[in-house]
């Protein structure tokens, strides 16, 4: 990490410092709220289990981060999600080893961020268009794949991508801190990391610079497709089948993660930490809502009146400006 | 059709850019009617015209508000959602014989939830796409919250006229969208709004600078898509004879398709209604086809998706060129 790169990182630190309250003093605030009006939230049971739900959600919202930060956005995950589970499992079902269906997995998540990152980055097309286009295509596909159907069943070794144990800690949370370990190197770490920050920052002056920004764009959008296709199984398992539906409406959490956690959808503010603690957030609202019997439609309602709520007070409190 | 356009030299042709939008777009019209006169002995009916004209109409309906949207760079990724949550509110009142109340909750309903969308966009300084997106998600819960996942099946006959009935020869919903699109087509080149929007779309900054309530108008941009999303709520709840709360999910990617076929720019500024009901008319024709030709509805939506990724690219790499622009 260069010398002069030192200023900036203090400012965004400071800058992170004062973002993170938001998603957390909501997190606390519903912590302390629901021990004390519901008798299950407080339990070691109830709290892995929202650690469990959380897992997809987080490993997904890491990506969508790093989009957003380049002031782009993802709405494509969510059937993206739901196209590698299908194809992974129809692989695996097939009678194929695991590892191909892995592959194929993770070649699908990242051919779409490829697709998405390049007409984004290279063609200039607006970012929420592109994605809602592969929106409809992953969609598609994954329906046209299995005519609809669920893929089940699946053989037994998968359940350990969800119920897993290793070291005492259950898999996908291992997954959720590898990945945010890995993540927060890119992000921290490397030249693609501070390029992330520098395309929302001022992207105008990287190009002025000479730089080849758009090679690192379009890696942002690959690298949000290939977290999704980790996600998947995680995500698969946990149901113990594959239907083209199951990442529906997950960008939305995640993106809901995300605002939650302090990063704007201007000049490439924010961080992975925050993103964390707002995928906490989204996950205990929604253990929350369970708990106190609200159900499913209401609650898709809810969460987006809370996603518009946190973007208008993020842009009210000026954080952006 | 649009202010921005102007004739520029290449090589020795000189191509404006709504000749090459119009021209690209009649090629393509085209192509796709003589493929299908080909592949489909049925196609060249009258009856599979009339589908296709009333299919048309109801996709212009609900693209023609989103095309005001886009015209001042913004987007309303909310309209399918709104869409539906008005028919099931409109359908169960409907239903149980308060057949004005229905109507009127209808076009409320959607001219509330873009006057909020507007709102939020505007004095919430939330990017559009996502004040929007959260919108769609909310009346999406709501419409489920409401309807319990039960159908409501069965709409007065007198109702149904709008979506089902005819004017002569001539189906009903296409006599509505022809209105519409007069009308349209007059507030967006002869009014202060209509003006307002293409200059709001071109140049915010100047807009504002100039003394333009430009926020009041945004707000009035998004409260007419979504009236104009109630209004599409009605004849396709009439059409059908039926609503349920996930009438609206898959209307929203055809609706963009439709403004993006059309060649209205999404940086705001540059196109027309013009533009989005021929784009209505390539989708009617697609559609049409790919039912026709016995293609699985599962590939609708990738279809659109895949329309929308190439009209836009097409645009993007033909238009800024031929604009002389970047």
């Amino acid at each position: 990490m260069s010398a002069a790169a030192h200023p900036q990182l203090i400012a965004r630190s400071t800058a992170r410092a004062r973002n993170a309250p938001g998603a957390l003093y909501l997190l606390a605030t519903m912590v302390v709220a629901l021990t004390l009006f519901t008798p299950d939230f407080f339990s070691v049971a109830n709290l892995t289990n929202v650690l469990l739900q959380v897992a997809v959600l987080t490993i997904v919202a890491l990506g969508m981060t790093l989009v957003i930060l380049t002031e782009g956005i993802d709405l494509s995950l969510g059937p993206v999600l739901g196209l590698c589970g299908v194809a992974a499992s129809m692989i695996v079902v097939a009678g194929y080893p695991l590892p191909v269906a892995i592959v194929a997995a993770l070649a699908i998540g990242s051919a779409f961020g490829l697709l998405n990152g390049s007409l984004v980055a290279i063609a200039g097309m607006p970012p929420f268009i592109v994605t809602l286009g592969a929106f409809g295509i992953a969609q598609s596909l994954a329906t046209v794949l299995t005519g609809g159907n669920s893929v089940t069943p699946l053989p037994e070794y998968y359940r350990w991508f969800n119920a897993g144990v290793f070291l005492g800690i259950p898999v996908p949370i291992w997954a959720t801190i590898v990945l945010f370990g890995l993540t927060w190197l890119l992000l921290y770490r490397t030249k693609f990391g501070r390029y992330v920050f520098a395309i929302g920052g001022n992207k105008q002056a990287l190009k002025l610079a000479g730089t080849r920004v758009s090679l690192y764009h379009v890696l942002v959008y690959v690298y949000a497709g290939a977290l999704t296709a980790v996600a998947s199984f995680i995500m698969t398992a946990r149901m113990n089948a594959a239907h083209p539906t199951i990442g529906v409406g997950i960008e939305f959490d995640a993106i809901a993660a995300v605002i939650l956690g302090g990063t704007s959808f201007e000049k490439g503010r924010g961080s992975i930490a925050g993103t964390v603690v707002g995928a906490l957030a989204v996950g205990v609202l929604r253990n929350g809502l369970n708990l106190l019997g609200v159900s499913a439609e209401w609650q898709v309602a809810i969460v987006g009146v809370v996603i518009i709520g946190a973007v208008a007070l993020d842009s009210l409190r000026g954080f952006n400006t | 059709m649009n202010t921005t356009a102007r004739p520029l030299a290449i090589g020795r042709l000189r191509i404006d850019h709504g000749v090459f939008i119009v021209v690209s777009r009649l090629v393509a019209v085209t192509a796709i009617v003589v493929v299908l006169a080909i592949l489909s002995p049925y196609f060249l009916t009258w009856s599979n015209f009339i589908n296709v004209l009333r299919h048309a109409a109801l996709q212009f309906m609900m693209a023609s508000g989103l095309t005001l949207v886009v015209l001042t760079g913004g987007i309303d990724l909310s309209i399918g959602a709104v869409l539906g949550l008005a028919a099931c509110l409109s359908a169960s009142l409907i239903s149980t014989g308060s057949e004005t109340i229905g109507i009127v909750f209808a076009l409320i309903a959607g001219l509330a939830a873009g006057a909020a969308n507007g709102v939020l966009v505007t004095y919430g300084r939330i990017p559009a796409f996502i004040a929007t997106y959260g919108m769609l998600w909310i009346a999406h819960g709501l419409g489920y919250v409401f309807m319990k996942g039960e159908v409501i099946y069965g709409l007065p006959q007198a109702f149904r006229w709008i979506g089902a009935g005819f004017v002569g020869p001539i189906p009903a919903p296409v006599i509505v969208a022809v209105v519409l699109f007069v009308v349209l087509h007059v507030m967006l080149h002869r009014t202060v709004l209509g003006r307002s929007i293409y200059a709001i779309g071109g140049n915010p900054s100047a807009a504002r600078l100039s003394g333009m309530p430009v926020k009041r108008r945004l707000i009035a941009v998004y409260a007419m898509s979504g009236l104009l999303s109630g209004l599409a709520a009605l004849v396709v709840i009439a059409r059908l004879n039926a609503a349920d709360s996930s009438l609206g999910e898959d209307l929203l990617l055809a609706a963009i398709a439709a403004v993006c076929l059309g060649g209205t720019s999404l940086f705001g500024g540059v196109g027309g209604i013009a533009g989005t009901a021929i784009g209505s008319i390539i989708l009617a024709l697609v559609v049409n086809g790919m039912n026709l030709l016995g293609v699985q509805t599962f590939w609708q939506n990738g279809v659109m998706g895949a329309i929308i990724l190439a009209s836009v690219l097409a645009d993007q790499l033909a238009g800024p060129r031929l604009l002389g622009r970047r």
